[in-house]
């Protein structure tokens, strides 16, 4: 296939923007070679011969001997086999084809923007008592812009409506009215929703029974329970943890923080950094099995049970042994974030190896948790209740709380995991007024 | 008055300006013999001779201190860095010296020293050819800056601060050199530092920017008037001190504002015009206001691909102003 391509005036040098032809070297019907000089171009700053782009035969002469022509004009037409400068041709008839049929939005279809008024739009509108909702918007999704309010005062239309001001006002608290986002805080609604419900009267059957399609992530969490209890063989261990300075130094940093960070500080990044520091000290804590051998996981990814109205998921904080008590309190709630919006990615979800799951948030204060597979245990951090402790052979009122550890009994035993909670109980406890969360 | 291009404009306001007052010289790398790599100061070597167009070394903080002292005893040098990429250098000088001289002297001393310095990309420069650096000196009180669009302009400009007594740094845009070409009397007047110049009437789209941006604005302006889009050009001309008033003015024309600079954005001379806008005019508004600029990367890349993408051109600027004006 043989295409004609353009030969151009280059940027010979800065602050270079036209060139004169000095002499054609090369005429129409004669051969060129790739990097062959066609003709000579006279600058002001140098004379130049001027390579050829391509290899083809010369067709014809556009700009003649003597001319000046600005940078970029194509001064001769070259046939060359192939179609590989083809492209830019075709990009640049697609670019001028998309932008004319760029045209006024049509105001009469949908329009989210036809609620939103300028400060400009408001003033005028207040200036000239003029009620909005007659205006027509010719703006981006009909929005009304200045001008249309100009025009319509110029049309002298709406005089007699004087309540315009009113209008304006109930505009806008009806754009108030979307529904606001939780983004922090483990807790869930007080009537939970059932999800996809399909009601079926049977006859003679009572007051009939619901029927709930199970969902794919309802699937998935199916699945993975009933592997990881039918692989590992689970056992069950809990500790009880005097959080009482725990508390106090939560209450005493927890505003500045909110100021600082924007962001709750919770118990939950307290005690993962507890965890985090265990496992350290405990790394067969962070391992799975791979049935000849037991696999020690290097990474500590703490994998964090998230709750939402109709499922669980546990996303995870990768290399959470990194990070200290604020920059956990962030994590956490980001992904508590990104699982009630639903962004939760696939990365977000893998890595995991060793799984916190907050039961407390919920009003549990002790639970019995199936281990994520593979993984080779789970924790749980229960709710943090005041009760009497006897401290010293004396009464105390202390905030107390229970850990939960389901284990796999494959790799773990009796002895480490108790060593294990015994230190996560002491991390938790030496918490003080003095401790830093950065 | 002649057509004539930026940087004849330029020459002919420096050679004016040696002939009316002996006392302005110029100095920097190459202005002499070679007549600058731009040939902007070609032939005042033979008319003025060497003490009045110094070659110096290649030391852009010898340059800028040796005119800060003669100009502190009287002189009026005008300094010229050859690429504003070299001026990095000299900006102590230019900074902590000339820019505080009458605030520390209480008066006593002044500096009546002009910069010029070539800004600019889009010539295949790369990184140190290509820069912008008005953000650099932008904030420093005590200094005047100055960044013409129109040869009009860059000749009444540079005159006027030749003859202004505090320093003033005059960035002339090297693609504007050959490419921006215009009117220019052949008598002696000088255009005011701190006003802005409409450069055309409009009705629904403001646009505000200086130097070779313009250029752009200028076309797209015209081809869009013909899809029915009215735009209202400000040139600021001057970008230290800014002119407020010009620029609340043209704005408060259509309630819908652009700015424009190839600078980058972050920082950038359009972030200062559009808080004095937000402080300003927040009731006059019907669209937020919106900034083309050139992206926060470190450096004009030198692959043509890169250099394209990094410049603006008249279609990144017709879009944003269509963008604008169907908000």
């Amino acid at each position: 296939m043989k295409t004609l391509t353009e030969i151009v005036v280059p940027q010979l040098a800065e602050s270079l923007v036209s060139a004169t032809i000095d002499k054609w070297l090369k005429q129409p019907g004669d051969w060129i070679d790739i990097y062959e000089p066609v003709c000579e171009i006279l600058t002001d700053k140098v004379n130049a011969e001027l390579p050829s782009t391509v290899a083809g035969k010369m067709v014809k002469i556009l700009v003649g001997k003597g001319e000046t022509v600005p940078v970029g004009t194509a001064i001769c037409l070259v046939e060359t086999e192939g179609g590989a400068n083809e492209e830019q041709p075709v990009q640049a008839g697609a670019v001028t084809a998309a932008q004319t049929t760029t045209g006024f939005p049509d105001s009469a279809q949908d329009a989210p923007m036809r609620g939103r008024f300028s400060p400009a739009v408001q003033q005028l509108a207040a200036e000239h008592s003029v009620r909005l909702t007659e205006v027509t918007g010719t703006g981006l999704g009909g929005r009304i812009t200045r001008k249309d309010v100009l025009a319509y005062v110029a049309s002298g239309a709406g005089k007699s409506n004087s309540a315009a001001g009113a209008a304006t006002a109930a505009a806008q608290s009806a754009v108030d009215a979307a529904a606001q986002v939780r983004s922090s805080g483990l807790h869930l609604t007080e009537t939970p929703r059932l999800p996809k419900i399909e009601v079926e009267g049977f006859a003679g059957a009572g007051r009939g029974d619901s029927f709930i399609d199970v969902t794919p992530i309802r699937n998935t969490i199916a699945r993975n329970m009933r592997q990881s209890v039918s692989e590992i063989p689970h056992a069950w261990t809990m500790i009880e943890v005097d959080v009482t300075n725990l508390v106090l130094l939560r209450n005493k940093l927890k505003d500045e923080f909110m100021k600082r960070e924007g962001i709750n500080l919770t118990y939950l990044a307290f005690l993962l950094k507890a965890v985090v520091n265990a496992i350290k000290d405990f790394p067969i804590m962070n391992s799975m099995w791979a049935v000849d051998k037991i696999i020690v996981k290097r990474d500590i990814n703490i994998s964090l049970a998230v709750g939402t109205e109709d499922s669980v998921l546990t996303p995870v904080i990768k290399n959470a042994d990194h990070k200290n008590v604020a920059g956990l309190a962030k994590e956490i709630d980001e992904l508590a974030r990104k699982t009630r919006e639903g962004k939760l990615t696939l990365s977000d979800m893998q890595g995991g190896t060793f799984t916190v799951n907050n039961t407390g948030s919920f009003g549990s204060i002790l639970s019995y948790p199936i281990i994520n597979y593979p993984q080779a245990a789970i924790l749980t951090f229960e709710s943090i209740v005041k009760r009497p402790v006897v401290i010293n052979d004396m009464l105390a009122v202390r905030s107390m709380a229970n850990l939960c550890l389901s284990l796999d009994h494959r790799i773990l035993d009796g002895v480490i995991c108790g060593r294990f909670l015994q230190r996560v109980k002491d991390n938790l406890e030496s918490f003080n007024q003095e401790s830093k969360l950065y | 008055m002649a057509a004539m291009d930026y940087i004849d404009a330029i020459r002919l306001a420096m050679k004016e300006e040696m002939e009316r007052d002996e006392d302005v010289f110029v100095l920097g790398e190459d202005v002499g013999v070679k007549g600058g790599v731009f040939t902007t100061t070609k032939g005042l070597i033979e008319q003025f001779g060497e003490m009045r167009a110094l070659d110096t070394p290649l030391a852009e903080s010898a340059i800028a201190g040796v005119a800060i002292g003669a100009a502190m005893y009287g002189m009026k040098p005008i300094a010229e860095m050859q690429y504003s990429d070299f001026m990095f250098p000299a900006t102590n000088q230019i900074i902590s010296e000339a820019a505080k001289i009458r605030y520390r002297s209480n008066n006593d001393w002044t500096c009546p020293l002009v910069i010029r310095a070539p800004i600019g990309g889009g010539i295949f420069g790369g990184l140190y050819h290509s820069q912008c650096p008005e953000s650099v000196f932008f904030g420093t009180p005590g200094l005047k800056i100055v960044a013409p669009y129109r040869p009009y302009d860059a000749k009444g400009l540079l005159k006027a601060a030749v003859r202004d007594p505090d320093p003033v740094i005059y960035f002339e845009n090297k693609k504007c050199y050959k490419l921006v070409n215009g009117d220019v009397p052949e008598t002696d007047y000088t255009v005011p530092i701190g006003k802005a110049n409409v450069l055309r009437e409009g009705e629904d789209i403001t646009v505000i920017g200086y130097s070779m941006p313009l250029y752009f604005v200028e076309q797209a302006a015209e081809e869009l008037a013909v899809e029915g889009i009215s735009t209202h050009i400000l040139d600021l001309r001057t970008l230290q001190p800014l002119d407020k008033n010009g620029i609340l003015e043209a704005v408060k024309k259509t309630g819908k504002v652009l700015i424009i600079h190839e600078d980058n954005k972050t920082g950038g001379v359009g972030a200062e015009v559009s808080a004095i806008i937000a402080e300003e005019l927040l009731y006059e508004l019907d669209a937020p206001i919106m900034r083309l600029c050139g992206p926060d990367v470190p450096a004009m890349p030198i692959n043509p691909p890169g250099e394209k993408f990094f410049m603006l051109n008249k279609d990144k600027v017709k879009e944003a102003m269509r963008h604008l004006a169907q908000y």
